[in-house]
């Protein structure tokens, strides 16, 4: 039998309502994963609960032989640790909130927990969700299980990507079944580019943002990180729907995004924007890219050429945004409320110490960034132009999906890269996101698929795009190309 | 546009954040990258074109007005750094 944590969700509910194992037994298979030596060094989790997980399994045993099994009944996960959990530390990856023991729980992981999944623990991210390699951390760095493939980088530990680096290297080193992720820049779909892993950002709106820690709240969304297209679209359909306590949730109904998968997708109209062409780039992320189109013409899709004229902008655009909504929203850490103070002259010192001690470098420019462009005198011409240039990339948008259905693009500019690479300075970092960001200023879904290894032997995925709350195109196309790709390899660390 | 060392100073205190004096010239050169590189910008023209500061079209919903929720002072002081009785602490403010 393949070993239990090498199982997706999908095949291992299969074993579960057969009896062939119990929930406590997948979850023992996976607590034991997660801490050996090997698999504690990728710090993927900074805090492990394995002690809630085996009671929460337990629960779920208990279903099963009662047979009346929830959705993802006994399934064990990670949860971003940008999520707050009742009870468990929740640290946003930040020293100030070290010490931050929620009194509550966010409405998706409380959704997760109603559908009967298990919590192994809280994984890390980059501080506060900035950043595209858990470099920024104040828990170290994760490790990308694929480390040690890239005969060029041999005897150098890799980046999983970020801001959700943890969960897509748990999930890449079979240390859970499945991870929650969030997204704001690319953050659920740069990380499982370079794990080889499957993860999707629903429209903005799917999923609630109710007790997330926040970022930027016009950007950020919720979404999960998996094996497999299937898996992504269970656990998606667990974790959406209209939250009274998020004004900017849609009610909406939520589709039974499984039933998507495996569905033929002759005839629809993929598109391939022309911009996304970077100059420079390594050419391999271009052929990949044709290798990924060829792959749905292949199942019957038409390859259509578009236009996304205002794509170069987006990034800039970005970096007024988020860091002027992150800015509001980090003022909240002020040492008094809750997390760590910082005592000094006054209350204005104790603030300023509080802050300047808490946050990393990465949160501080970000801040000052943020405060700068939305100060007096400069909100016009930095703040106003960046949300007028975004009216006209989400325009871009609408006018390709007027000829498509969907959009194939890469989802990052590279595999996985070494630690301590792209850090000379931050522009360089922030192109990490050059492929993913658009989708987030214009509130669309994307998921991106394994479709190879590239030559250096590490894993690359493509994004497909879609249009608002039609993630059920998406689906239907990650699953083609998914079916067509066939990835099947493993990383070094872990055993078939 | 590019920042000179009093701006970062001002900022960082309108932000509440302390900057250590030997960081300053870092975090100034930092943000004036930032800010030569998103001048780009100005190549795109915006005539007319409203800004979009939510994705979301919905116009935000109102709710009954009435209590939903409450009595829950033991859980909001949880995770203090200082409290009295049923109140935070901060350091004096009035002399």
């Amino acid at each position: 039998m393949t070993k239990l944590t090498n199982l997706t969700m999908t095949e291992a509910l299969k074993g579960l309502s057969s009896k062939a194992f119990t929930a406590t037994e997948l979850t023992k298979a996976h607590i034991d994963a997660m801490q050996t030596e090997v698999a504690r060094g990728t710090k993927s989790y900074i805090t492990e609960t394995p002690e809630l997980a085996l009671a929460q399994a337990s629960a779920a045993d208990a279903r099963y032989t009662k047979g009346d099994a929830r959705a993802m009944d006994g399934l064990p996960i990670g949860m971003k640790d940008l999520y707050c959990t009742k009870g468990v530390r929740t640290t946003a990856a930040s020293k100030i909130l070290d010490n931050f023991v929620p009194t509550y729980e966010s409405t998706v992981s409380q959704k997760l927990f109603d559908a009967g999944c298990v919590m192994l623990g809280k994984t890390n991210l980059d501080e506060f969700a900035m950043g595209s390699t858990t470099i920024t951390s104040a828990y170290g760095t994760s490790i990308n299980p694929w480390s040690g493939k890239d005969p060029a980088r041999a005897n150098r530990q890799l980046v999983p990507g970020g801001s959700s680096g943890g969960s897509s290297a748990a999930v890449a080193a079979r240390i859970a079944m499945a991870a929650t992720a969030t997204d704001t820049g690319g953050s659920i779909r740069q990380p499982a580019s370079l794990t080889g892993t499957v993860g999707i950002k629903p429209t903005y709106g799917r999923c609630s943002r109710w007790g997330i820690v926040a970022f930027a709240s016009s950007l950020d969304q919720a979404g999960p990180m998996t094996r497999s297209v299937e898996d992504a679209a269970l656990m998606l359909r667990e974790m959406s729907g209209y939250d009274p306590k998020d004004s900017t949730s849609a009610n909406k109904a939520v589709p039974d995004f499984t039933a998507m998968c495996g569905q033929s997708i002759k005839g629809m109209r993929i598109g391939i924007p022309r911009e996304y062409r970077i100059d420079g780039i390594d050419p391999e992320v271009n052929a990949l890219w044709q290798k990924g189109a060829d792959m749905l013409r292949d199942a019957g899709a038409e390859i259509i050429d578009i236009s996304l004229p205002h794509t170069k902008y987006a990034l800039p655009v970005y970096y007024i945004i988020a860091p002027a909504e992150a800015s509001s929203n980090l003022a909240r850490y002020d040492g008094v409320r809750f997390g760590v103070r910082v005592e000094g002259e006054g209350l204005n010192g104790m603030y300023e110490n509080t802050r300047g001690a808490g946050f990393g470098k990465e949160v501080r420019r970000r801040i000052l960034m943020g405060t700068y462009v939305l100060s007096a005198g400069y909100y016009d011409a930095y703040y106003l132009k960046a949300q007028r240039v975004r009216r006209c990339i989400r325009n871009d948008f609408d006018t390709a999906f007027a000829k498509c259905d969907a959009i194939l693009t890469p989802a990052s500019p590279s595999t996985a890269f070494g630690i301590g690479e792209k850090m000379d300075d931050p522009i360089q970092m922030y192109l990490e996101d050059v492929f993913t960001v658009t989708l987030n200023l214009a509130g669309l879904p994307g998921i991106c698929v394994p479709v190879s290894l590239a030559q250096n032997g590490l894993p690359f995925g493509l994004q497909l795009v879609g249009r608002a709350f039609d993630e059920e195109t998406l689906f239907k196309a990650a699953s083609a190309l998914e079916k067509a790709a066939s990835f099947t390899a493993l990383p070094p660390m872990v055993a078939a | 546009m590019s920042i000179d060392l009093k701006t970062v100073q001002r900022i960082a205190h309108l932000s509440r954040l302390k900057i250590p004096d030997t960081e300053l010239q870092q975090v100034q050169g930092e943000l004036n990258k930032i800010l030569a590189w998103v001048e780009q910008l100005n190549e795109v023209n915006v005539t007319g074109i409203e800004p979009l500061a939510n994705v979301n079209d919905e116009a935000l919903r109102g709710r009954d007005d009435v209590i939903n929720d409450g009595g829950k002072a033991a859980d909001i002081l949880a995770n203090a750094p200082a409290k009295t009785a049923d109140f935070f602490t901060v350091p004096k403010v009035v002399e």
